[in-house]
């Protein structure tokens, strides 16, 4: 059934008419999702989709190529800053300045690769941390970047159409979150995908075959850094304005506890555990305002802790959550997806 | 002003010193990188702060408190989540601190708020005396002194005591530490408390000139993480003369180049020494197997 019997039934984006179908369904199913949906429905779904942007890159990084990065708040931050500033200070159309920015992101990613062609493990997690915090104190210092104050973001507009709801957005980012899935679906499949993974479960051995290290580690970097940059220049027009405190270290971590809660190595655990913190988190933005648990926590702030520090819970979840997949899952939500199929597919042996 | 500047720097060092140590603790015996220090760190000096300003218990009392509380605390993280990893690489390993971190993280903001603490300090940051042109508070001096017997008392720990020698035998070869007799989980536990209490020391030191909310040490965290860099993450000593180095390169910095970009030198630190020498200015060369 999954045998392949040459190189371009694996390469195949859909091998099947009945994946087809689904494929067909996805996309019809997208398209009408804004018509259903009330409008914060619409505005999660779209932190939803610029958060899936930010995990299958960072995946193909942590995932894929086996290199850490804690440092992917200062990619994000560079797209969004990169973004506003390009459109409003040189009148940039909106998809020319999101590519530069991106690029200009992918550009710091491959220069911050180089030294992670020397180090492994513990250092580059260090290296990285220290880039993502840099950034932020780089934009909060300088006038150019709006300061503390933040920056506002432009007017939108896509050619004639003028984007000004959270419902014309989503469009936008969906088409662009599912293309950039797409295109991290094919590469993983391609010469590059190979190698990246070859670097990942050795990378002694990748190079003895012939894989080149310093073009393709600073590659994946630097795709990476793409994704992030395109993630936070979408971002900067959801939220409408931006400002260095939510580009914080806090956020790379958030990043990859998605990576973890999702799979290492899987885009489409990648797609799952974003989509699902992204809910947990914004559900847990307003944790009070929950039935039952909402009150419990409440009264038990004003008891032994600190009401206005309750939304802080987030993070104590997010915390545990990355502590016990690592320890108890490591595969993450994929691999429960996994082990589920497999146990219907055989059953009931 | 350059000795000023050499003067405030050696006093912030020596803090930077306190956390890089602590880090080169941990990181010798469990081989990783603790992100969760730095929050490790802060919420034990919450603990300081709410014995001494809540209950009003005196600086002993309060301190004494703290320094169980973050043995306990550094205890408890060892035994309760780094022990469970099964077949662990460094990845996940990272990654277990990292949850530490944002656990700690959340659980001070929920408890102790946003909002900024004077931390009260037996010494006072007002008070100076002058060598020669430069000034020095009596808190810098009283930093510096308390470092520099922290770390003597650390230096005979680990050369006379039977922990501190057990603790090196299990830095050096766990495998055969253990066939010695050495209980090397209880050896990592200790460690980590060590670990625990040294950061306390430097997060009630930086409290009072800083102030006092949950992100205290976010930054001191990625100085501490360059000190143990640029020194070396395998040597102690290094550890400590990084910390100094980099806490007197920075003030230079920004001294007379760029007060506004101060906090980058860590960064840049960072990167420069792995990229030019990776294993730290006083670390010998450590090359892997394949």
């Amino acid at each position: 059934m999954d045998m392949k019997r040459d190189y371009y039934e694996d390469i195949q984006l859909l091998n099947s008419k009945i994946l087809w179908f689904w494929f067909i369904m996805l996309i019809a199913s997208l398209a009408t999702l804004p018509f259903l949906l009330p409008n914060y429905h619409i505005y999660m779904v779209n932190y939803m989709a610029i958060n899936v942007i930010v995990t299958v890159g960072l995946n193909i990084l942590v995932g894929y190529t086996g290199q850490i990065s804690l440092g992917h708040a200062g990619f994000f931050a560079i797209g969004a800053y990169g973004t506003v500033l390009l459109m409003t200070n040189l009148h940039f159309p909106f998809l020319l300045a999101l590519v530069c920015s991106a690029l200009i992101a992918a550009f710091f990613g491959f220069i911050l690769g180089l030294p992670a062609l020397r180090l492994e493990g513990p250092y580059l997690a260090i290296a990285t941390l220290g880039f993502g915090m840099a950034i932020t104190q780089v934009i909060g210092r300088w006038q150019v970047f709006g300061g503390r104050m933040g920056l506002e973001a432009p007017d939108l507009s896509l050619g004639p159409f003028v984007i000004d709801t959270d419902r014309q957005l989503y469009f936008v980012i969906v088409t662009i979150a599912f293309l950039l899935i797409l295109a991290a679906r094919n590469m993983m499949k391609t010469r590059v995908g190979r190698a990246f993974i070859a670097i990942r479960d050795s990378d002694i051995a990748a190079e003895t075959m012939g894989v080149n290290l310093t073009l393709y580690k600073t590659l994946a970097f630097a795709v990476s850094a793409f994704y992030a940059g395109v993630a936070g220049g979408l971002m900067a027009f959801l939220l409408g304005f931006i400002n260095p405190s939510s580009f914080n270290f806090i956020l790379s971590i958030y990043f990859l506890a998605f990576v973890i809660v999702g799979g290492l190595g899987s885009i489409f655990g990648s797609i799952m555990g974003a989509v699902v913190m992204t809910w947990l988190l914004l559900t847990l933005d307003k944790v009070q305002e929950l039935p039952y648990l909402g009150a419990v926590l409440v009264s038990f702030s004003e008891r032994w802790m600190n009401l206005a520090g309750l939304p802080n819970i987030a993070s104590i979840i997010f915390g545990l959550i990355i502590i016990l997949l690592v320890v108890f899952e490591p595969l993450g939500l994929y691999g429960f997806w996994i082990r589920t199929k497999i146990y219907w597919k055989t059953w009931p042996f | 002003m350059f000795l000023q500047l050499v003067v405030s720097g050696l006093s912030f060092g020596s803090l930077y010193a306190l956390i890089a140590l602590a880090m080169v603790i941990i990181y010798k015996t469990s081989e990783v990188p603790n992100f969760g220090q730095g929050e490790m760190a802060m919420i034990s000096t919450f603990v300081a702060f709410t014995l001494l300003v809540t209950h009003g218990y005196s600086f002993a009392v309060s301190f004494i408190g703290a320094f169980i509380f973050a043995a306990a605390l550094g205890v408890f993280l060892e035994f309760v989540f780094l022990r469970r990893a099964k077949d662990p690489n460094i990845l996940s390993l990272i990654l277990i601190t990292l949850g530490f971190q944002m656990v700690l993280y959340g659980l001070a903001s929920w408890k102790w708020g946003a909002d900024q603490k004077d931390f009260p300090f037996p010494v006072s940051d007002f008070d100076v005396i002058n060598i020669g042109s430069a000034v020095i508070s009596y808190l810098n001096i009283a930093t510096l002194l308390i470092t520099l017997f922290l770390m003597f008392m650390l230096f005979l720990f680990f050369r006379y005591t039977k922990v501190g020698i057990a603790m090196k035998a299990t830095q050096q070869n766990a495998m055969a530490a253990r066939i010695n007799g050495i209980r090397t989980n209880r050896i990592m536990s200790i460690t980590w408390a060590l670990s625990s209490m040294i950061g306390a020391v430097a997060g009630m030191l930086l409290a009072p000139i800083a102030t006092l909310d949950p992100n205290l040490m976010l930054e001191p965290l990625l100085k501490g993480f360059a000190a143990a860099v640029l020194g070396g993450m395998t040597t102690l000593v290094g550890a400590a003369l990084g910390g100094y180095i980099l806490g007197v390169i920075e003030n230079l910095f920004g001294g007379y180049i760029s007060l506004e970009f101060k906090s980058i030198v860590a960064f840049l630190i960072i990167v420069l020494v792995l990229c030019f020498k990776p294993s730290g200015l006083f670390a010998k060369h450590y090359v892997r197997k394949v």
